[in-house]
């Protein structure tokens, strides 16, 4: 068992942080890596990019989001609790690389997925602008950790409930006009990630985005996380999780997310319904 | 002794029980229900325990078939096991899916002018009767050598390095990088061909020999193949599997609902998915099911779709019936259970609605022409005979290819142009020092008992090797 050694609830219970005993994947974790987790014998395998480690203590920390029936299982989890399987580290780390300025932008629960790569371009001497956002101010996440991590943070809220009233790629576009961004780094929800890229080739900015589609054993067997980059067929399990923004079909994307759809709002109601009776 | 062989010549080749193809259609139970002990006696009297068998020949794991036949003949199931295991350290597999008829029985003398003993049922018999009824009592083991050996890949080359070693007193630790261990025995075959629980069993003994299986490890990622060494294994085996999926790479193919085998027997099997909700895992529930490739993979992914309960099951296939690949049993038994073959027809593209999702596939006729590199007679597309066929769900099975996962992360492993580990094909040495590698990941997509003939040669070797240096 891979023991729950920290648990935090954030937005309102709907997102859920996981510290977990993983010494040998915290050993080797890079940032930009995901794992798999299997809650129990029944449990699905789900894919999570790793938000932080700690070799020190052999910790792995994911942050998710409540959407289903394996995330409720995984809230159910306390702290002395744990996961019937962790795999990892599995993907290719993020190529972190001093470049000047780069723009970091963030959405829902992809800012824990974005905080290491923001802090590793910050640490390596880039100059970081990060820009971060959520439906309301009560479910952001991690923006103390984002401030610190970057040398500018701009909140963006679609309800105006905190910072900047509208999308993250409204202030995007006025700190791309400044000119001389280098990079820029966008991980959240797959229509977020279309638009930013959408954006930077306007301003021929390159542009890396981290995906989550759906995998089985995040190991290049099942072929299940293919996407489209640049026409070409890759899996985002071992030629990701990171791609060029520019070159990504994020629609197929979206559809191929879509894929149990149904199935997957019945588990959740279910699983919902036995929990209340 | 004339009575003896008359006894021979008139007892039939018994036949073993199977569920009826209109109720194992709709269930997962294994299809073939195994001799009773009367019918094993009796199919063991038929072998004539010839001085030089040519069954023996056949094994790719040499098992000494006269051998435990004649055990059997004798009603000594436990002397049986014991043989078998000798040889093999998978019997209750191998008696299930191992090409008999290609292997020992396709040399049986018996078989000859009329039908070959038969030895798989036999063994299948014995190893299930040691499982259900045996005493438990284990081989013997020789002392313990102090060497260390990591078995990567815990699929049948694997368990077979792993029953070797272990038994010539080598610690040996299997590193798994599914939760379960099995490999292809778990995620690939399917239950109604070969039930997860005997897999598990099978392991189960190799644990209880004293063998570690640790699921969860990535090697290439978790850890690396020089930190094993670090750890201080003293030989390495790789037996990882080809496992990268192909795909046509025709128009369409990121449609919702069409898969790899690999995905789809995955989430079937290793997954339990056709438990679901019973089980968290989805799997796509086709209506019209088109299977792309013949071979036996082909005819688990359309076997497992007619279970999960599909209206039609296609199996579309671009050359003709004599080319494929897959042992004619199992298409025997995918007609049974209404499986229509699409001969001689190849998709060119998938059609999909405005969500994404597949509705048809456009398909070539095709005709044949000389034979190709294979040998096997080269299809041709019929100029102007497309034509539309419905489907929701298409599993590709068309083959694999080698995984990089291992390989790119270990350069001093020497590949050939395919991406496959080059290893000599007599003992399974690698260019690594300390390193073997056997099974799909050396010569492609193969058969579970040439990966484990592979897993018998590489464990002489490491044995010789971690005995006297070379």
């Amino acid at each position: 068992m891979f023991k729950i050694v920290d648990r935090k609830e954030m937005a309102g219970g709907t997102i859920v942080l996981n510290e977990i005993e993983a010494p040998l994947i915290a050993k080797k974790a890079k940032p930009g890596q995901f794992v798999i987790l299997k809650a129990n014998e029944t449990g699905e395998r789900i894919p999570l990019t790793m938000a932080d480690t700690n070799m020190e203590k052999g910790t792995i920390t994911i942050i998710y989001m409540v959407v289903g029936k394996s995330t409720a299982l995984f809230k159910s989890l306390k702290v002395g609790e744990g996961y019937q399987d962790v795999i990892g580290p599995l993907g290719k780390p993020t190529h972190l690389e001093k470049m000047g300025n780069v723009v970091c932008v963030g959405g829902g629960t992809g800012i824990a997925v974005l905080h290491p790569i923001t802090r590793g371009l910050k640490e390596i001497g880039n100059n970081v602008v990060s820009i971060i956002g959520a439906r309301s101010k009560d479910i952001l996440i991690l923006e103390d950790q984002m401030r610190s991590a970057s040398h500018e943070l701009h909140v963006c809220t679609d309800d105006g409930s905190y910072g900047h009233h509208g999308f993250v790629t409204e202030v995007l576009k006025q700190v791309l006009e400044k000119g001389d961004t280098k990079l820029v780094v966008a991980i959240g929800p797959v229509p977020m990630m279309k638009f930013v890229s959408k954006i930077t080739k306007d301003f021929n900015v390159p542009t890396m985005v981290s995906l989550n589609p759906i995998m089985v054993d995040g190991t290049g067997m099942c072929g299940g996380c293919r996407v489209s980059v640049g026409g070409e067929t890759k899996f985002a399990c071992v030629d990701g999780p990171e791609f060029d923004g520019h070159q990504v079909d994020f629609d197929e994307l979206m559809r191929r997310l879509q894929a149990y759809c149904e199935d997957e709002k019945k588990c959740y109601n279910d699983y919902c319904t036995l929990q209340q009776a | 002794m004339a009575e003896k062989a008359d006894t021979k010549k008139t007892t039939p080749r018994q036949s073993m029980s199977e569920q009826k193809p209109e109720v194992r259609r709709r269930n997962f139970q294994e299809v073939p229900l195994g001799y009773t002990m009367e019918q094993a006696m009796a199919e063991a009297s038929r072998c004539l325990q010839c001085k030089k068998p040519g069954c023996v020949d056949g094994c790719p794991v040499a098992v000494d078939i006269p051998g435990f036949i004649s055990l059997v003949t004798k009603g000594d199931m436990t002397g049986a096991i014991r043989n078998l295991w000798t040889k093999n350290s998978l019997p209750a597999v191998c008696g299930r899916v191992c090409p008999q008829e290609i292997q020992c029985e396709g040399n049986c003398i018996v078989g000859k002018k009329g039908d070959a003993v038969a030895i798989g049922n036999l063994e299948r018999f014995v190893a299930d009767y040691e499982r259900m009824h045996g005493t438990g009592e284990l081989p013997p083991k020789d002392k313990p050598t102090g060497k260390k050996v990591a078995v990567v890949g815990s699929g049948p080359s694997g368990l077979t390095v792993a029953g070797d070693l272990i038994r010539k007193g080598h610690d040996v630790t299997v590193l798994e990088a599914f939760h379960k261990p099995g490999g292809v025995l778990v995620y690939g075959i399917p239950e109604f061909r070969l039930p997860k629980e005997i897999v598990f069993s099978e392991v189960a003994f190799l644990e209880r020999l004293g063998a570690k299986v640790e699921c969860n490890q990535v090697v290439g990622r978790t850890v690396s193949l020089d930190e094993l060494f670090e750890e201080g294994y003293n030989a390495v085996y790789l037996g990882v599997g080809a496992g990268l999926p192909k795909f046509m790479n025709i128009p369409g193919e990121n449609l919702v609902g069409i898969l790899s085998a690999n995905e789809y027997l995955t989430r079937a099997n290793l997954m339990k998915a056709y438990l679901y909700p019973n089980v968290d895992t989805p799997i796509p529930m086709g209506k019209n099911v088109v299977v792309l490739g013949a071979g036996n993979v082909a005819m688990d992914s359309a076997r497992t779709a007619m279970r999960l309960g599909a209206d039609s099951v296609r199996i579309v296939y671009r050359r003709s019936r004599d080319e494929m690949p897959a042992r004619k049993a199992e298409i025997h038994h995918a007609e049974e259970e209404g499986i229509e073959f699409f001969l001689l027809t190849a998709p060119t593209r998938f059609v999909g609605d405005e969500k994404g999702r597949l509705t048809g596939m456009e398909c070539l006729k095709m005709e044949l022409g000389e034979p190709d590199a294979s040998g096997r007679r080269r299809p041709i597309p019929v100029k102007g005979s497309e034509f539309m066929m419905d489907c929701d769900l298409v599993i590709v099975a068309v083959g694999a290819g080698a995984n990089p996962l291992l390989t790119q992360t270990t350069p001093d492993l020497m590949l050939n142009k395919w991406g496959y580990i080059t290893a000599d094909p007599e003992t399974g040495k690698t260019t690594k020092k300390g390193v073997w590698a056997g099974g799909d990941i050396v010569t492609g997509s193969a058969t579970v008992i040439l990966a484990m003939g592979a897993g018998r040669n590489s464990a002489d070797s490491i044995h010789s090797y971690l005995t006297w240096g070379w």
